[in-house]
């Protein structure tokens, strides 16, 4: 093995350094190259415009995935063309530096940005919380964060309680992995998406006219039963994304929707990892099934519980999407990720942003803290 | 998720009763009914869509007049065929880069010894904390000064910064766990370390590789303010996401060519989903502690 | 800011441009208008004569160029139309006349995310030569940095003054210096109505308040569906129909002077005069049976669909709709024929304007206010201060910089030296219209900060609809108390 993946130590320096040149000349004429031919979409023009665009993303392939390799390939040889004591010196710093330089300039650089940003971002001469100040005076933003906590309190709660009814429920059937599947499929959906097929559901149609959304039929059918029983006096389909402030919680059904599958594969799990003779001791004792379920398994799985909790809390208070694909904030909507791209691209007001952002980060570091220590506790690990 | 352990099947097999069944039928039919409208409605004409209910055609399914022209129409002049192409131009790369450098950090934290290894593996780990928002505002300032906004580049590096703590805390988990005598083997014989790392390490680790890329994948793909944020809404580089939002502002209650377009969008990560499935679930479970 | 909505506009634009482009060509055809003089209106539509008609411009530094002083040099240009737009391909095309005649380059770079990149340039020290500016904000934001270079010294300004609908000179002025060219303009002030409809019922186009409320009644008394077609939904840009309509009635209903007071914030956002304006609008908005769907419509439905009930089967459901020019690509069937073939012309289009929905002037309210139109424009601003740069402005003064996009269509000039056979329908009567003006208000809510003007003014109007006109005060305070301080 070792001649077969060690030759290069038995070059000569000369000769080590010219190939480090080389090899390091060769990667970056290729890459800048590459990089020119992305940034340009009309350098396949010729092609026509399927082809063109099929070749740009095969430079982008090549480009984005052998780039990275060829650069660390790169390092890799320039580090061995060096006296041996550098080399072992430097080594590891090849492995981690390159991780560490991309968060440090995608993380913490920018978050620390942001943190001093709110406090320096303010009009001259004005007190370093003033964004704060006003933040927490503009109805917009108080109402925003109103709604993040109601969602805080509605949507983890409810995922998790459909989660584990259904992950509970499926254990005593027959077709349990295919009823999973449906339940999690959602998961493979993207927010936009699932904005999309819930826009579909909340449709209206003024009265008279045939509703193609899923609830406004079941509402105005049921309701016109009613209204011929003589229960109701009449029934209107109902503009469910408008209604003040009942609309909120019909996005929160959106999150739900997609949530639950998640909550329900990882107690499912859970479940199925109670030890048997828990469950046989509490059933000879003559526990009903509910009873075993809310005194053996419930208590048995709550650091699962915590996980999918909190993991969902965390969701929850980043939501955006959903949002402003469906009401764009209006209709007393709004939450802190929305108002915070309001600020930043529609005002141009990036102390407000940044305030958003901190805010965002506050309300997230505790649950995050919890999350990480119960993960810890668990041993759960990839 | 094995078998070892006991399940709540004293039994095995149907134990539910009648309540239990219906239960979940009910369960099941919520969670199957907004994605099944999505679809029947794709297939359906204008006129059908905008007059009557999708499941109208679901009962009638031969008096229905079916049609393929909402794809058509939104593939071709909806530019979501260009939008299919730059969501995978995104994707793709910015699952792979940040699991090459999470992979080569998890193997130097683990495996190699140098001056700041703890300082720097908790700063990295730690980050996982900080939701993306916190990045948006210096980050975009950056980008447009160095004209960084609207190239793929420019988003592959920000998913990868965005999703490298927790890439390199799985794959640590992982890589740290990997029996300690092959390396030394390995070094016995001459191997450089680079060697070791790919030649042993990254095969040994592929199902952890495998469980992030699915999340990363997905993460990335179904992601909207990221690519709203850097990559912008020109056509030239505009993701699926972004493509069907503008849609959606666009062609608001055109649910035919809506429907079409969510579908269009929703294809491939199905198919992952579909096919990976195991490791889908793997993944979901590792990734439940992202920020 | 509202760049989304600059996406849709431009997507809409897109479809009526190149549907009026075809209608050019049969108008010609009609021979209805001698248009002979008009470059490019020959059936090819190719060749576009470009020689002007006289010795001198009357601008310097053009005639300089036109005499080749500055050929050989290169002018860089900006614009928020989109690459690959259609607006982006007529400018393109409406400028090749100015390089034919000088032999300047004129490199034109159509910009996404056009505000935040200019922003970025001027910033960074690379900012264009010329650069389009939609909101006279931005201009004055700039001019106050410092950026711009003010044009007052070597332009001539009294030929522009006499050449130029007066609202839009002065709104290129800031204290008196003139930094702003206008350019391209949009007319609000418009209702669309089914033509047939009218017809057969017996209906007349109103040209007073009290005759558009009457025969808003008359619709409701003759069991005709709802007189209003009105709807503001256009994802996060909600509610700037309602903003517009706000804009248009307080034309009518006070002094320029007090509109201009509300847009500067020396009268409160909720000044009575406001306040006034809304109680006018609310009589259409809000008046049972008066819009379809009511209220709930209002805010649910799309801002390309509003009209949908006007071209239902049986006939109009609803029969009235005040909307810009660009409406005409989404009635009835023309949505789903234009998303097949963009470039379809208005000529084949299955719903014809002219002949199948015709317009006519939102009348006046107030009589001591005259008739006011309520519109939005472009202006080119002068960052580089070069001889050829100053040529290239002084074109875009002339009719002949707009020959070329008013033969493509669906453009309308500020300059009322642009003759008013070169258009076509119904650009040819919008001319008119604002040539005719008393008052040229432009587009209040860009006039505002952002916060207000692209926020709780159209969220406020959201509300406000929402609540079916309940409470109008509270909101117009709380729009009030959203306006940006110091």
């Amino acid at each position: 093995m070792a001649e077969a993946i060690h030759p290069i130590r038995s070059m000569t320096p000369g000769l080590r350094i010219l190939r480090a040149l080389v090899v390091v000349g060769v990667v970056f004429i290729a890459l800048w190259l590459g990089l020119r031919v992305l940034r340009d979409p009309n350098t396949f023009a010729a092609f026509g415009p399927t082809l063109s665009k099929l070749a740009q993303a095969l430079v982008a392939l090549i480009l984005g995935v052998g780039g990275i390799w060829a650069l660390f390939y790169a390092a890799n040889v320039i580090i061995e063309a060096l006296p041996t004591r550098a080399t072992d010196f430097l080594r590891p710093y090849v492995f981690v530096v390159p991780a560490v330089a991309v968060v440090g300039l995608y993380l913490i650089y920018p978050t620390a940005g942001t943190v001093v940003g709110s406090f320096t971002e303010v009009p001259e001469g004005a007190s370093p919380l003033t964004n704060y100040t006003q933040a927490f005076t503009d109805q917009e933003v108080i109402l925003a964060l109103r709604n993040n906590l109601i969602w805080l309190l509605i949507a983890p709660a409810a995922s998790v309680a459909i989660g584990l009814a259904f992950a509970a429920l499926v254990d005593r059937i027959k077709n349990e992995s295919l009823a999973k599947a449906f339940v999690f499929m959602p998961l493979a959906i993207s927010f936009v998406g699932a904005s999309v097929i819930w826009r579909f559901m909340y449709a209206w149609k003024p009265p008279g006219q045939n509703q193609i959304g899923v609830l406004n039929a079941i509402w105005v059918a049921v309701g016109g039963w009613l209204v011929d029983l003589g229960l109701l006096q009449e029934v209107e389909p109902v503009a469910w994304l408008q209604e003040i402030p009942w609309n909120t919680f019909f996005l929160i059904a959106i999150m739900v929707w997609l949530q639950v599958g998640l909550a329900m594969v990882i107690l499912s799990a859970a479940i199925k990892g109670v030890p048997r003779d828990l469950v046989e001791a509490a059933r000879i004792d003559g526990g009903s099934e509910l009873q075993i379920f809310f005194r053996v398994i419930v208590p048995t799985i709550r650091g699962s519980i915590l996980t999918v909790f909190t993991t969902i809390a965390i969701a929850v208070l980043k939501v955006f999407d959903i949002i402003f694909v469906t009401t764009g904030g209006n209709f007393d909507t709004s939450v802190v990720a929305v108002r915070m791209y309001q600020e930043m691209f529609r005002f141009r007001n990036f102390g407000q942003a940044t305030t958003m952002a901190v805010i965002l980060l506050v309300a997230v570091l505790p649950i995050m803290i919890v999350n990480i220590r119960n993960l810890r506790r668990q041993g759960v690990g990839a | 998720m094995t078998g070892k352990s006991a399940t709540l099947r004293s039994s095995g097999g149907d134990r539910g009763g009648w309540l239990v069944k219906l239960l979940v039928i009910l369960i099941v039919a919520m969670w199957i009914i907004p994605s099944l409208g999505l679809l029947v409605n794709s297939f359906r004409t204008s006129v059908d869509s905008s007059s009557t209910g999708w499941w109208t055609s679901l009962f009638h399914p031969l008096s229905t007049q079916w049609t393929i022209e909402n794809y058509q129409s939104v593939l071709t002049s909806g530019g979501l065929f260009d939008a299919l192409i730059n969501s995978l131009i995104v994707t793709i790369p910015s699952t792979i880069i940040p699991i090459t450098l999470a992979a080569f950090a998890a193997f130097g934290f683990a495996w190699l010894k140098f001056r700041g290894r703890s300082l720097m593996f908790g700063v990295l780990v730690g980050l996982i904390v900080v939701p993306l928002q916190l990045a948006l505002v210096p980050l975009l300032r950056i980008y447009q000064s160095a004209e960084m906004t609207g190239s793929f580049l420019g988003i592959w590096l920000a998913h990868t910064g965005f999703g490298l703590p927790l890439a390199v805390f799985l794959l640590y988990n992982y890589i740290s766990q990997l029996p300690k005598d092959i390396f030394e083997s390995a070094y016995i014989d001459g191997a450089s370390p680079f060697t070791a790392f790919t030649r042993l390490v990254l095969p040994l680790s592929v199902p952890a590789l495998a469980s992030f890329a699915i999340l990363q994948f997905l993460w990335v793909w179904n992601d909207f303010l990221v690519a709203l944020v850097f990559l912008g809404t020109s056509s030239d580089v505009a993701v699926l996401t972004i493509e069907l939002a503008s849609i959606v502002g666009s062609r608001g209650e055109a649910f035919h060519l809506l429907t079409a377009a969510a579908f269009v969008s929703m294809v491939i990560p199905l198919l992952v989903f579909l096919t990976l499935q195991r490791y889908f679930v793997r993944g979901l479970l590792a990734g439940s502690v992202k920020g | 800011m509202r760049y989304r909505t600059w996406i849709l506009l431009a997507v809409v634009m897109g479809m009526v441009l190149a549907a009026c482009g075809g209608e050019t060509a049969s108008t010609t055809t009609a021979g209805e208008a001698t248009t002979t003089e008009a470059p490019g209106t020959t059936e090819a539509g190719a060749t576009s004569t470009t020689a002007l008609p006289v010795d001198t411009t009357g601008y310097d530094h053009l005639d300089q160029a036109i005499a080749g002083d500055f050929s050989g040099s290169t002018v860089e240009i900006w614009a928020q139309w989109l690459p690959e737009s259609s607006e982006a391909a007529n400018f393109t095309y409406t400028l090749e006349p100015f390089t034919e005649l000088t032999g300047i380059t004129v490199n034109f770079q159509p910009t996404p995310d056009y505000e935040t990149a200019l922003q970025v340039a001027v910033d960074g020290g690379n900012a264009p030569d010329l650069a389009q500016i939609a909101q006279p904000g931005k201009m004055h934001q700039y001019a106050e940095a410092g950026s711009l270079v003010a044009l007052s010294d070597w332009f001539n300004t009294d030929k522009l003054a006499a050449d130029m609908v007066p609202a839009f000179y002065e709104l290129g002025l800031l204290d008196d210096t003139l930094y702003g060219v206008y350019y391209k303009t949009d007319v609000k002030s418009i209702v669309w109505y089914p033509v047939q409809g009218f017809a057969d019922n017996g209906y007349t186009v109103p040209t007073t308040w009290d005759e558009l409320i009457a025969l808003s009644d008359q619709i409701v008394a003759d069991g005709n569906g709802n007189p209003w077609c009105i709807s503001i939904e256009s994802q996060e840009a909600d509610g700037w129909v309602a903003t517009d309509w706000m804009e248009d009635i307080l034309l009518r209903t006070a002094s320029p002077e007090v509109y201009n007071q509300w847009i500067s914030h020396e009268i409160p956002f909720n000044d009575p005069e406001v306040l006034e304006a809304a109680d006018y609008m609310s009589q259409i908005w809000f008046t049972p049976d008066y819009a379809y769907g009511g209220n709930t419509y209002i805010n649910a439905t799309w801002i390309g669909e509003t009209q949908d009930p006007m071209f239902a089967e049986g006939g109009p459901q609803c029969w009235m709709q005040k909307q810009a020019a660009w409406i005409g690509g989404f009635w009835g069937e023309n949505r789903d024929a234009l998303a097949a073939d963009p470039n379809l012309p208005a000529s084949e289009w299955p719903n014809k304007p002219e002949t199948d929905v015709d317009f006519f002037y939102f009348p006046p309210i107030e009589d001591e206010f005259g008739t006011p139109v309520l519109g939005a424009a472009d202006m080119f601003v002068m960052f580089n201060d070069r001889p050829e740069v100053r040529a290239l402005l002084e074109w875009l003064a002339t009719p002949e910089a707009a020959a070329g996009w008013i033969e493509r269509g669906g453009f309308l000039s500020p300059l009322t030296t642009v003759p008013n056979d070169w258009y076509v329908y119904p650009n040819n009567q919008l001319a008119e219209m604002v040539a005719g003006a008393t008052t040229v208000g432009f587009d209040a809510s860009d006039l505002m900060p952002a916060e207000v003007g692209a926020g709780t003014f159209w969220s406020g109007m959201v509300d406000w609809v929402a609540a079916n006109g309940e409470g109008t005060e509270d909101i117009f305070q709380q729009i009030e108390d959203s306006w940006p301080t110091g």
